[in-house]
């Protein structure tokens, strides 16, 4: 493999870089296909700083695993086409050269896959694999250095035995020890930003609970930049600091955690939170799915693309849900919190008719 | 092979049917059947209040309810072969050992546990997919464990089974008149001609358009895949379901959808189910009884307010504390909680005495020495742990030796006589060993 070695100044440049580490603006990516195109990010912007955590949201094919590939430059640029502007430590990746690219990938911005049994290659060791992600970002240094940091990356993420373990095949760990020996993959060359793709999806809630520990302890020791996609609202809620949820490729709530579960003003919001159960809800509390099924990205839905499966259109004046899509525009519960949708009173929608349904043991609290 | 005239049709096309597919399932216009076939999308003019009213609150135990299915000490021993000409059997993993329950009529039990805990094969015992290496399962009169194929087909009718995946469970070369008309034609219940009529109105009752009997599996989502195997299942009026993580393959908002359908099902047709989930949420939902195992063995039974509110083993207390929870947005940071070292012992060799004790924190030298019995503590309430007790209040000294005749080591002290009474049986005493006073007391 060849590498392209970020030199020291570039290097430098990144880390002391203003603002926000990750910059993503009016992102578009569309796909052609044989039925013609499909946009399957359109408008997209959000940021993530050093030391916080991005929880995205949505349900499959909503666009969250899309628009993060694009940050990691994983689409194929003959299949994609990639419109707006990401920016990674004021580096601008859209259109750059796949050489820088591989540059960056890896070193300044690692990836977790969901499925750790097949992001691993099944014939090589574990300790390889570490290795060789080490090795192309650090071309001066030798096979025994990058062993020591792999066992020493082992280590970190809580594997018992690292040294015994690194010339272990992945289908000699059990579930969790795979996931764990992914993030230490991803985190071998220290990035700043980290994106987990549903990172514990696939797992018990006890060895859920365990990776989601170190997680957080290993963005506490790296101040690294985090992104975690899922559909689990709970991770988000004990997680994430901002949360951004998508639907068929655009942003249509954006807040804090605490903006977004406690008080969302987005109907699409409001279904995820109302078609959870809880462990501790009242057991009055209704489970009321989103009716109808996510629309077909080749063909969107005129207006706000939520519209069709939207019990709460009939409250907007008019036909202007299914005709005219809404901006994201302020909440009124502060100015960070945005949303995409053209009701007049969400707040008071969702006090009296949503939550009653949803946590009857709360109504009292937020009155 | 009789025909059974009460089992012909039983299912009409009833409102829940119609409410379903108000919902939108079948709410297919011409614009959205395009490439992507049924994909349906639009709700058409529904408000909250309507949606709202179709989705159900927890389902309530019936604490009446006579048992349907009652498993008596059931075990499920895999031969491990030596690699080899001669394969010999070198050991056994003991994927269920020993364990009891009853599944009340018209009612649900949940089981829950970790991946590799023996939960999905206790359903595949249920319904006979394997033969238990001992143990009964009683089921109207008959012991499930003992019938051989043929005596067994009549009460497959009775046993039917959902599974967790609607992409490799449904064949992709048969259309979904053939997958769900199937059980029709083997059982020959009704008339071929009369098939598809039956067909028909099972898809109806799922939420699904009766006109799609003739398309194939591929052109549904995973949601509407999942309605097709739900009604395979429903096809002989079956009075037990086991159904294997039935909605974990889902998205979230489909999830809600099917729980909601199963619901309805219950309700209407008085199916009992099994329902075995690893997703906490959705089984207290689902389940007014929860049972909890760990490696092979049930740990901890229970009505739902005892085992979500107040559950007395160190696992069950480890497991729900593991729950990311919504709830915690409003606090910020992550809940406390128990940590669990290590993974799961191997159930080829599991550990001696207790097998929870290698990882939990109140382990003590009777652990090792003597295993825990599933002792009733409660009205509807048993638990297996020498150290049971709520959460931050578990005992000092072990709460089993005396019906045991140990000591607070686990050695068996001289002339004292255990006390087996009520240790396995699959439902409830009407008198029980309590914690406080470690007499054996009743209502």
């Amino acid at each position: 493999m060849t590498s392209v070695p970020m030199t020291q100044s570039s290097a430098a440049e990144r880390d002391q870089h203003e603002g926000p580490f990750l910059q993503v603006e009016n992102l578009k990516v569309t796909f052609p296909t044989q039925d013609g195109p499909v946009t399957a990010v359109s408008g997209l912007t959000y940021s993530v700083e050093k030391g916080k955590t991005l929880g995205i949201v949505g349900e499959s094919g909503s666009g969250k695993s899309v628009s993060s590939m694009a940050v990691m430059g994983l689409h194929d640029a003959k299949s994609a086409q990639i419109s707006g502007s990401i920016r990674v430590g004021g580096t601008e990746v859209v259109g750059l050269s796949e050489s820088h690219m591989r540059g960056l990938r890896g070193n300044s911005m690692a990836m977790i896959f969901q499925d750790a049994l097949a992001a691993l290659h099944p014939f090589y060791k574990i300790g390889g694999q570490l290795e060789e992600a080490y090795l192309v970002h650090h071309s001066s240094a030798s096979k025994r250095d990058a062993r020591r940091k792999a066992i020493e990356m082992l280590d970190r993420v809580g594997i018992p035995q690292p040294d015994r373990r690194v010339d272990d095949f992945p289908h000699q760990f059990s579930g969790g020890m795979r996931q764990r020996a992914m993030i230490a993959m991803g985190l071998i060359n220290d990035p700043s930003l980290l994106i987990a793709d549903e990172p514990t999806t696939a797992l018990d809630v006890t060895v859920q609970a365990q990776i989601l520990d170190l997680l957080q302890d290993l963005q506490r020791e790296f101040n690294s930049a985090v992104i975690i996609i899922t559909h689990d609202l709970g991770v988000i809620a004990e997680m994430a600091d901002d949360v951004l949820v998508m639907y068929a490729g655009r942003c249509v709530e954006y807040g804090t955690a605490k903006q977004i579960l406690t008080s969302p003003e987005m109907p699409y919001t409001w279904g995820l939170l109302s078609s959870i159960p809880d462990v501790t809800a009242s057991t009055d509390a209704r489970l009321i799915p989103i009716p109808g099924n996510p629309p077909s990205l080749l063909r969107p839905p005129p207006g706000c693309s939520f519209h069709p499966r939207c019990v709460h259109s009939s409250k907007v004046a008019g036909d202007l849900c299914s005709t005219e899509l809404p901006e994201l525009l302020p909440a009124s519960s502060g100015t960070a919190h945005l949303k995409r949708c053209h009701l007049t009173d969400p707040v008071g929608v969702y006090r009296s008719e949503v939550l009653p349904e949803i946590a009857p043991e709360l109504v009292e609290e937020t009155r | 092979m009789t025909q059974d005239p009460n089992a012909q049709a039983q299912i009409e096309p009833t409102e829940l049917g119609a409410n379903a597919a108000e919902t939108g399932d079948r709410q297919l216009t011409d614009e959205t059947s395009d490439a992507y076939g049924s994909h349906e999308v639009g709700v058409g003019n529904l408000d909250f209040a309507t949606v709202a009213e179709m989705g159900h609150t927890a389902t309530q135990l019936d604490p009446l309810a006579p048992a349907v299915l009652s498993v008596d000490n059931l075990k499920m021993y895999f031969p491990v072969k030596s690699s080899g000409v001669v394969r010999r059997t070198i050991g056994h993993v003991q994927a269920v050992d020993g364990i009891s329950f009853e599944v009340p009529k018209g009612g649900s039990l949940g089981l829950v546990g970790e991946s590799g805990c023996g939960k999905s094969t206790t359903g595949r015992l249920i319904t006979r997919l394997y033969k238990p290496t001992g143990g009964s399962m009683m089921f109207e009169g008959q012991d499930l464990a003992q019938l051989n194929n043929k005596q067994m087909k009549p009460l497959r009718r009775d046993v039917q089974m959902i599974f967790q995946d609607p992409y490799t469970s449904l064949n992709p070369r048969h259309t979904v008149g053939a997958i769900v008309g199937a059980p029709l034609e083997v059982h020959k219940i009704v008339p071929k001609n009369q098939v598809l009529k039956r067909v028909q109105e099972l898809l109806e009752v799922v939420g699904l358009n009766p006109e799609h009997y003739n398309r194939y599996p591929n052109e549904f989502s995973g949601g509407q895949r999942q309605r097709i195997g739900i009604a395979r299942a429903l096809t002989l009026n079956p009075k037990v379901l086991v159904a294997d993580e039935p909605v974990s393959a889902l998205d979230v908002s489909i999830q809600a959808q099917v729980v909601n359908l199963l619901q309805d099902i219950q309700t209407e047709f008085d199916v009992s189910f099994l329902f075995i989930a690893h997703d906490l949420a959705i089984v207290r939902h689902f389940c007014p009884e929860i049972a909890v195992m760990y490696l092979g063995k049930i740990v901890e039974i229970g009505d739902r307010e005892t085992i979500y509110g107040r559950p007395h083993h160190p696992y069950t207390q480890a497991l729900l504390s593991a729950v990311p929870d919504v709830k915690q947005a409003a606090i910020g940071g992550r809940r406390e909680r128990i940590r669990l070292e290590g993974d799961v012992p191997s159930p080829i060799n599991p550990p001696s005495g207790c097998r929870f004790r290698t990882r939990c924190q109140f382990a003590q030298e009777i652990c090792a020495k003597v295993e825990p019995p599933l002792l009733q503590i409660g009205q509807r309430h048993k638990v297996a742990c020498h150290f049971a007790g709520e959460l931050g209040a578990h005992p000092a000294t072990p709460v089993t030796t005396a019906l045991l005749g140990v000591d607070d080591q686990g050695s068996p002290v001289s002339g004292a006589a255990p006390t087996n009474t009520q240790l396995t049986i699959p439902g409830y005493e009407e008198t029980w060993y309590d914690l406080k006073t470690r007499q054996t007391t009743g209502v």
